[in-house]
Parts: C-alpha cells; sequence; structure tokens
C-alpha cells in the first residue's frame, strides 16, 4: 500500500521529531511510505477563520500532491477532519473524492488496519490522554463522554499494546484543550484559561506524559508547561509506538 | 466600540476564583445531566426522533400554526399573530389596559427577554415580576440572565443574600440557601396574590390539541395562571408540535438534558380559560421565519431551549453568560445572534474552538459547530472582518498554496525563532505569549531531515 504522509505546517516547522517518529512508525509497519515534499498546509487555519474561499486554492494543491496514494496518512486529526469534511466547497473531481474518503488520522488508521503488526514497546511511565476534539467528536475516533454510555478511547485501545503504561484518570477526560486554532490568538485569555485547566488536570492526576494524537493540543499545552514551569512531559502517540524495533 | 467577547470574557476571567466556580457549578450541572441519560438505554435513539419530529413540523409549519389557532379558538382562547417583539409587547399592552390590568406577575420566557417586554410594560406604568427565584434575583439586580435555564448562575449566594438584605428585608448574614429561598418565596405570594395578569413562557405548543405546556420547577407559572383573571401565554412559532403524543419525547429529553432531573418537577398543560377569565396565546414570528428561509440555519428552529450546550461549553463555562452579549448565550446562541445582527454580532460564531461537545448534548441533533463554521464564512464574506485580518489570510494563502513560497517563509520563520531575544517573542503584542511560552525552533525541519536521510 502506498502511504502519502502528511505532515501538517507547524509539526514540520516545530515538531519535527513526530514528523520522523510517524514516518518511522509507518515504514516499520511495512507500508512505501512517502511524504511528498510540496506539501504545505490543509487550508484549515484560513477556513476556520471564515476565508474558506481562500483556501480553496491551498485545498486544490494539497489535493495535487496526494491524489497518487493509496491512502494519506497525518499524525493530526484535526487536519484529517478538514480534508474529509471540508473539502466539500471545490469540485468532486475523482481525485478530490478519493483523497477525501481516504485520508485518516494516524489512530483511525492503525485501529482500522488491526493493532497486532505494531512494534513492541515497553514504556514505563504513568500516562494521561488527551484525544484532540476534532478526533474525538468530529471523526468519531472513539466516544465522547457526553453520548450515551460509558465513553471510549481510541489512544488507550492503540496504547494497550505497549507494555508497562499505567494509565491515569483525567477528571475532566475529554474536556477541550482550548488550542482551537486562531481561537487560541483571537481568544486568548479563554484559550490559556483553558489550557490550564487542563495541564491542572494533568499534574494532578499524577501523570509523568500526556500523550495525544493532535499536535496542534500539545502545541498549545506545550506553551502553558513551559510557561508554568511544569514537569510532565507531552508526546504525540507515534512518538511513543515508535519507540519499539521493527 | 462596545467590547466583543474576547474582552468581556478576559474581563471574566481575571478573577480566577470567581471563574472556575462558575465553570465548576456548570460542570456539575453537566455531570449530573450524563448520570439521568445513561438511565435511558434509548437516549440516542430519542434524540433522532426529536431532532425528526421537529424536522417535519417546520417543513410544514404555516399548516401546523393554523391548525394550532383554530384548536386554541375552539377552546374558547384568544389567538394573536404578532411579527416581531414591538407588535408582541403591543398586544400584551392592549390586552393588559383593556382589562385595567396593572400588576402583571411573569414567569420565565426567554421569548419576553428577547421582546425586551419589561422595560416596556414599565415605562407604561405597569408592574411587572418576575416570579422564577433565579429570574426575580437578576431581575432586582438588574441584569439580563446569564443562562436561558439557570440565569442566575453567575451569581453567588452571598451576593443573594445581600441582595434580599436590601431588596426584601432578608437578616443581614444569613446566606443560607434555604433561607433565602424562603424569603422570596413569601415576597412572590404577596405578589401572586395582588396580580391582575399573568404572563408566561411556552415549552410547547400541541397543533392538534391547542394547547401549550409549561415547563417549571417552582410551579410559578401555574400560580399566576391560576390566580390572574388574564392569563397570557407568549410562545415563538418554532414550538410547535404537531400531537399530544409526541410530547413525551420532548418532556423525556428536555429537563435530562437541562438540570439531570428526569422530568421538570411541574409540566402542565393549559388549554382553557378558567370561567370568568380570559386567556390569550401571542404567536410571535420576530425573525423566526426569515430563519426558516435560511438553508444553513433553519434547524437552529429545533432548540427546546434546554442549554445544555451552554452546560458543555468550555468556552461558556470560562467567560460567563453575559459575555455573549446577546438574549441568548452559548453555544445556540452564538448561531441565533448573528442572524439578528450580523455585524453587531460578528464575534459570537468565532468563540468557539468548534470542539462539537455542544452538538454532541444537544437534545434535537442541532449542527451547531458546522453552523459556526458556516457563520465565519458568511461573516468574513459580508466584510464584518478586519481588513488586516484579512490581508493576513489572503498572504497566508499565498505562502501555502506551493512549496516555494512555504519553504521560504519556514525558513524565515525558524530564523526568527532561533535569534530573536525572548523579550520581542513574548511580548504584549504576540497574543500567543502572554499565557504561553513559544515552540522552540528546532535544528531542522521534517523536510530537511527527511531530505538528508530519505531524499531520492
Amino acid at each position: 500500500m502506498r502511504v502519502g504522509l502528511f505532515i501538517p505546517c507547524y509539526i514540520d516547522q516545530f515538531y519535527p521529531e513526530v514528523g520522523i517518529a510517524t514516518f518511522e512508525l509507518l515504514k516499520k509497519l511495512g507500508y512505501d511510505v512517502e511524504p511528498p515534499m510540496g506539501a504545505t498546509c490543509c487550508g484549515q487555519p484560513m477556513a476556520n477563520s471564515g476565508f474558506e474561499q481562500e483556501a480553496k486554492e491551498v485545498y486544490h494543491h494539497f489535493v495535487n500532491d496526494f491524489a497518487e496514494f493509496d491512502v494519506v496518512v497525518m499524525p493530526s486529526g484535526s487536519c484529517t477532519m478538514h480534508v474529509r469534511k471540508h473539502y466539500d466547497i471545490i469540485p468532486q473531481t475523482d481525485e478530490v473524492k478519493h483523497v477525501r474518503t481516504k485520508t485518516f488520522d494516524l489512530v483511525e488508521f492503525l485501529l482500522d488496519q488491526g493493532l497486532a503488526q505494531l512494534p513492541k514497546v515497553h514504556f514505563p511511565k504513568k500516562v494521561a490522554l488527551h484525544t484532540g476534539c476534532h478526533s474525538l467528536r468530529g471523526l468519531k475516533v472513539g466516544k465522547a463522554s457526553e453520548l450515551y454510555g460509558p465513553p471510549e478511547s481510541a489512544l488507550e485501545k492503540v496504547l494497550n499494546h505497549v507494555t508497562g503504561i499505567e494509565f491515569v484518570p483525567l477528571s475532566r477526560a475529554d474536556e477541550c484543550c482550548g488550542f482551537g486554532g486562531t481561537f487560541a490568538i483571537a481568544e486568548e485569555a479563554v484559550s490559556v484559561k483553558m489550557g490550564q485547566d487542563k495541564m491542572k488536570d494533568v499534574v494532578g492526576s499524577g501523570a509523568d506524559v500526556l500523550v495525544s494524537n493532535d499536535m496542534s493540543c500539545l502545541m498549545h499545552l506545550d506553551g502553558i508547561v513551559k510557561r508554568q514551569k511544569q514537569k510532565v512531559k507531552l508526546m504525540h502517540i507515534a512518538e511513543i509506538l515508535n519507540l519499539g524495533k521493527k | 466600540m462596545q467590547d466583543k467577547h474576547p474582552e468581556k470574557a478576559a474581563t471574566f476571567i481575571k478573577d480566577e476564583a470567581r471563574v472556575d466556580w462558575h465553570d465548576a457549578a456548570l460542570w456539575h450541572v453537566r455531570s449530573k445531566r450524563d448520570v439521568a441519560v445513561d438511565d435511558v438505554p434509548e437516549w440516542e435513539f430519542l434524540r433522532g426522533m426529536a431532532s425528526e419530529i421537529k424536522a417535519h413540523t417546520l417543513s410544514k409549519l404555516d399548516s401546523y400554526l393554523l391548525d394550532f389557532e383554530s384548536n386554541a379558538k375552539k377552546n374558547g382562547v384568544t389567538v394573536h399573530w404578532a411579527k416581531d417583539g414591538e407588535e408582541h409587547n403591543q398586544i400584551v399592552l392592549s390586552i393588559l389596559q383593556k382589562n385595567k390590568a396593572t400588576k402583571v406577575v411573569k414567569s420565565k420566557s426567554m421569548l419576553t427577554e428577547e421582546c425586551e417586554l419589561n422595560p416596556f410594560l414599565e415605562a407604561e406604568g405597569i408592574e411587572v415580576i418576575d416570579t422564577d427565584l433565579g429570574e426575580r434575583i437578576i431581575q432586582l439586580r438588574n441584569e439580563p440572565p446569564s443562562h436561558i435555564v439557570l440565569p442566575a448562575i453567575h451569581i453567588k449566594k452571598e451576593e443573594v443574600g445581600d441582595l434580599f438584605r436590601k431588596e426584601l428585608n432578608a437578616e443581614p448574614g444569613n446566606n443560607d440557601p434555604t433561607y433565602l429561598t424562603h424569603q422570596a418565596r413569601a415576597h412572590l405570594r404577596k405578589k401572586f396574590l395582588k396580580c391582575d395578569a399573568a404572563i408566561t413562557g411556552v415549552n410547547f405548543g400541541i397543533a392538534e390539541t391547542g394547547e401549550v405546556i409549561v415547563c417549571t420547577n417552582e410551579g410559578n407559572a401555574d400560580m399566576g395562571v391560576h390566580l390572574a383573571k388574564v392569563q397570557i401565554h407568549s410562545m415563538g412559532l418554532e414550538k410547535m408540535i404537531p400531537r399530544k403524543k409526541d410530547l413525551g419525547v420532548f418532556i423525556r429529553l428536555l429537563a435530562r438534558s437541562a438540570t439531570g432531573q428526569p422530568i421538570t418537577i411541574y409540566t402542565s398543560h393549559h388549554r382553557k380559560p378558567i370561567e370568568g377569565t380570559e386567556k390569550h396565546i401571542i404567536l410571535v414570528d420576530n425573525g423566526r421565519s426569515d430563519r426558516l428561509a435560511m438553508p444553513d440555519y433553519s434547524n437552529a428552529l429545533k432548540c427546546i431551549r434546554c442549554g445544555a450546550c451552554m452546560n458543555t461549553c468550555p468556552i461558556y463555562r470560562r467567560s460567563g453568560g453575559h459575555s455573549y452579549h446577546f438574549t441568548i448565550p452559548g453555544p445556540i446562541g452564538s448561531i441565533l445572534a448573528p442572524t439578528v445582527d450580523t455585524t453587531a454580532y460578528s464575534d459570537l460564531p468565532f468563540a468557539s474552538t468548534l470542539c462539537g461537545s455542544c452538538e454532541d448534548v444537544c437534545p434535537v441533533k442541532i449542527d451547531i459547530p458546522h453552523q459556526l463554521y458556516k457563520w465565519r464564512q458568511d461573516i468574513a464574506e459580508a466584510g464584518n472582518l478586519s481588513s488586516s485580518k484579512r490581508r493576513s489570510m489572503r498572504l497566508t494563502a499565498k505562502i501555502l498554496r506551493n512549496e516555494k513560497s512555504y519553504k521560504r517563509f519556514g525558513k524565515l520563520m525558524n530564523v526568527g525563532l532561533k535569534y530573536a531575544p525572548k523579550f520581542l517573542l513574548n511580548n504584549k503584542f504576540n497574543k500567543w505569549s502572554i499565557g504561553r511560552d513559544l515552540p522552540k525552533a528546532p535544528k531542522q525541519s521534517f523536510k530537511s531531515w527527511y531530505k538528508k536521510n530519505h531524499g531520492k
């Protein structure tokens, strides 16, 4: 299977280690992986700010880059949701339809492909989990606590294949972290307060590490952790899964 | 210029102890809701059913409204139609004047808030007393409600104690909620006994029978309606449901979603005037039929005003209802407000991270996050965003539409992050850095790493 790996702009620029981990993990799993060098962004930052029309050319650029692959995988539920849901405003050519239906968040992809192949990893840490809202509620990867029945964490399902982890529960397991793209700037006060509250919950849980499938949430929380000089480590799920050998 | 949501929220957040208390109080309500929901295995089915009943009703609203009118008339009720808030208020006034009514008790009604009925009647020399405890508290404070179900949720019991001491002669320093409630009760009893007319809102209107359903926990609507010679029920056009047997679906959803109760304490069916009294129903449009004609936004009319989207909203909980500067706050308010005035409320669709929890809790499945997203597009298109924002977004699109410009920009940003002194990046002009550090610039981007290690 030819996998087109999309590394979102902010991961490319700020968190290359997450891109590297995702790439290496997919390689270890035996996929023919390639991150097209022309890829830039899914267009969400513009569209969420109200400039969907301006983002159209970015959508076309994305589709051109990825139409040749069997599937598109990215370490971000938010970008995945954007491609799948919001690329409906450009003409629905075969390429566009293909890219929209074959784009997956990494966790979603792993669950879909089966977890038995995952590299063996031992990670003896106390781990708290944060599923990005666009994965949880947008893509329905897992089940949010407000729906009927017990909540489900897709991250936990995947990380159950890692030995040594002790999961520590948060008091509000799926409360939004407060990033929200340009919301983080436009509504700075609320955004920061939400991030502080999320980290207070994480620190209170006794976790050594907070793991997420969405690096944009972690970028925002990383800013809070550094400013507050907290000791919790933030990791993308790919970084843990990639610790194992092939 | 008047403060918008970001500024109002920032002011609210300054008092950290208070915002934490506000957040916890509402989270408590959300948690109670979750427990109540888990008692109903067919919960998700009920939500779907309620959503479809509303969709059906809205698709034939005109004929259901006419059925309702004709059945209500058969019950001996006078039915009025008001195209907007002003006409609604005029109708209320004329009914009151005809009956020489000067003392009015009113039970909770977001519609009369929307129409600004109280100040209108007061200017005409009519006393209007809100009889819901929370509503009475904010009325005495001369404030609008901050929540549609819990109008005084932003006020602490100590503040209620002080208020009642000043306004109702309650004893100083006694902030016991039971004591304070008894004070309010004694005060309101006198008002009920002396009232000339009672006004209520309406939760549901049943086309088949012409009756209206009013749900309260305090029984205050019933007390007014049963005592007053003149009863007025003000009802938005969208409150219609076709048949009495549809009601059960909504009753099971409403209180569980709102407060986590299986049902409100009183679910009262008002059908006919008591002998010797008169009953009026005012059907109010006030922009509702305009909304019905907007394909992207019409299903917001399904709303049954349970407030669940507010309780679950992480932004609402941390910014307070007044930060939305609209009658209906929170996520649902943020999609309703721009239909009323797109420019004045252009900030509200942006007061969201689009986390989607509001849609998950909504008992009638309104696609609130999608409508927020859609409003952002419409607001930008209508030119309601600053030109600097438009310029920066156009520039971003230009950078991102091709590889070369993206690479140039990436390098520039990286160099900036690496070499700029901390005080330059972490200053008050950079909003990111007020409460957060910026990410550290890595040695190389992912793409440079890839080219070096795996490049062909």
